[in-house]
């Protein structure tokens, strides 16, 4: 099933065509890779399916509902998390509050009618409520073997482990869909392939990812689907070995034979 | 000598609640307002008007002053939360410096430049807050921040807290994080304002009288240098800045050289403590976050 679907969803800048009418789909329980050349719209396109940015045109829908132009705050309520191509942590706060705000939406507010009285328990007996939701971010803290950094400035980490932060904050909000734009960006070897095998694990929890990645290493192993985008335009989709064959992308990537 | 000493510290204490407030709007969310003194003033009519003409209490025109305050502040806080930075300091200080005009004109409300005298002491089960007596109005006084800080302190651990604290750190990832931005940079500023109105009711009943200068843009930077000095993001440490900087403020009457030193030294001396602070030690005189998960009670291993 897809899980995510865009139609011919186009972000126009001025005259630049940043994203121009494309298909994307992500297939639910799967690993998608989005890939392209610099600047081919691949972040602009996760922008307009995350709700940082409104498509020109076109429509996005998950889980057959539309959701285009939805602010970013309810898309991230119906299932849907992402990280950034230049991380975007919370910098002064400490590596486990970063993963507690993960849940922030999932404690204290719910819909309509108890809204009220949450608030008022949120606020009086927050204590019961923060055991568990450090408990949750433990875990998740655990998941990438980096709870001993929890009490530490998010800012003071290093950089591989900023992302992995990154990746474990928005796993703590439960997400159906996990958006990943260059995770292994500024990863040396070993670092990259640990990332590969938690990007596994990760779906294995049954957690669909799509991700944006330069490492043609890391994209042709772990994706079962690959999207190339060019100049905004989608030229191909399919599985690794469909792509890595496909003479518009070897073009795309090598420039024209003259 | 010693009335004079606790004089200071009930302004302190008058003050502490505004940079309370300032601290949650700009510690926490990250928002450098610039209007404390508009709530303050507003604070402070709508106690004077209420117990001057229709013979409330102290304690009747303290939710009206707060819950006014907060009005504005949502006012204030909508339209300028695109703002960011500096623009949104212009705006708001805007706004402040609308609130003095406004009293300054609508006679027949706020008694206009000669605002409003014979406010009636505040009372509390029939014994008497007289402002003369200073000890009484300081225990009212200390009274009311403490509440306050009790409050704001656990809100700042609040959920909420650590939303505000996401949004100031980083406003996109908050809202992909499924935070509503926009609603909580406008609690936090009703709540910040409200503290500010609260604050302007105790001054209405200590001076007994209130006049649209008392408003002025200077409250405001003062309020914001408090914040700065202490320490921002840490209530207790603003309530130690509001004190220093009143000290600082009453520094040549303390010392008997007010004939020397010209009062303008003040705002010079609060220009160069906000200047030396940004530049030196950003993080205020305290320098640690109040509170931190997993590290509740012990405050020293924090610092850098
Ligand atoms: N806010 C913006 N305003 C104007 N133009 C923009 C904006 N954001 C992106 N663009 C343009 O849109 C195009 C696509 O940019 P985008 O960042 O989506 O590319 P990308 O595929 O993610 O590239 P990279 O691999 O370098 O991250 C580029 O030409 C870029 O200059
Ligand atoms: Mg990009």
């Amino acid at each position: 099933m897809k899980l995510l679907q865009t139609e011919k969803l186009t972000r126009a800048y001025g005259g630049v065509m940043a994203v121009n009418e494309v298909d994307f789909s992500a297939q639910e329980g799967l690993i998608t890779g989005l890939i392209g050349p610099n600047g081919a719209g691949k972040t602009t396109l996760f922008n307009n399916m995350t709700g940082l940015d409104i498509p020109t045109e076109g429509k996005v829908f998950f889980d057959e509902k539309e959701i285009t132009g939805f602010p970013s705050h309810k898309i991230a309520r119906l299932g849907i998390a992402r990280t950034f191509q230049n991380i975007r942590l919370f910098k002064e706060m400490s590596v486990i509050e970063n993963v507690m705000i993960g849940r922030h939406f999932m404690t204290g507010e719910s819909p309509h009618k108890k809204r009220l009285t949450n608030m008022f328990k949120s606020y009086f007996f927050m204590e019961s409520e923060e055991a568990l939701m450090l408990e949750n971010a433990h875990k998740w803290l655990n998941f990438f073997d980096m709870d001993e950094f929890a009490n530490e400035d998010a800012k003071n980490l290093p950089y591989g482990r900023q992302r992995e932060l990154e990746i474990a904050r928005a796993l703590a909000s439960n997400p159906k869909i996990l958006f990943l734009d260059e995770p292994a960006a500024g990863m040396n070897p070993q670092e990259t392939e640990h990332l590969m095998d938690t990007i596994r694990k990760i779906r294995d929890t049954g957690v669909t990812v799509v991700l944006i990645e330069h490492d043609m290493k890391l994209v042709m192993s772990i994706c079962d689907n690959i999207t190339v985008l060019n100049y905004g335009q989608k030229i191909a989709q399919g599985t690794p070995k469909e792509i890595k064959n496909n003479p518009l992308v070897i073009e795309a990537y090598l420039g024209k034979e003259e | 000598m010693v009335n004079f000493f606790l004089l200071i510290l009930i302004y302190s204490g008058i003050y502490a609640l505004m940079a309370i407030g300032q601290n949650l709007i700009t510690g926490y969310t990250g928002m450098l307002s610039l209007c404390q003194a508009g709530f303050f003033a507003i604070g402070s009519y709508v106690t004077a008007i209420l117990a001057t003409s229709l013979g409330w209490s102290l304690w009747a025109t303290l939710p009206v002053a707060a819950l006014l305050s907060a009005m504005f502040g949502v006012l204030i806080g909508l339209p300028t939360l695109r703002l960011k930075g500096d623009y949104l300091a212009i705006a708001t200080l805007g706004f402040g410096e609308i609130v003095r005009n406004v009293l300054n004109n609508w006679d027949s409300l706020t008694g206009g430049p000669m605002g409003i005298q014979r406010i009636p002491m505040a009372t509390i089960f029939s014994f008497t807050i007289n402002p003369y007596k200073k000890w009484a109005f300081l225990a009212l006084v200390i009274l009311i921040v403490v509440i306050s800080y009790y409050l704001f302190e656990r809100l700042g651990r609040s959920r909420m807290g650590r939303a505000l604290q996401a949004i100031r750190d980083d406003e996109i990832a908050a809202a992909s994080m499924g935070i509503n931005v926009t609603k909580y940079k406008v609690w936090a500023f009703a709540i910040g304002a409200s503290v500010a109105g609260i604050a302007g009711s105790l001054q209405s009943v200590f001076s007994l009288s209130v006049t649209p200068n008392s408003y002025t843009f200077m409250v405001s930077i003062m309020v914001l240098c408090m914040v700065v000095l202490g320490g921002m993001g840490n209530f207790a440490a603003v309530i130690l800045g509001a004190f220093i900087i009143q000290l600082i403020s009453y520094f040549p009457q303390l010392t008997g050289l007010s004939s020397v030193i010209p009062p303008q030294f003040k705002q010079i001396l609060f220009g160069l403590i906000l200047v030396v602070m940004m530049i030196w030690r950003p993080q205020g005189i305290i320098g640690v976050r109040s509170y931190r998960v997993g590290q509740k009670k012990s405050k020293a291993k924090g610092a850098k």
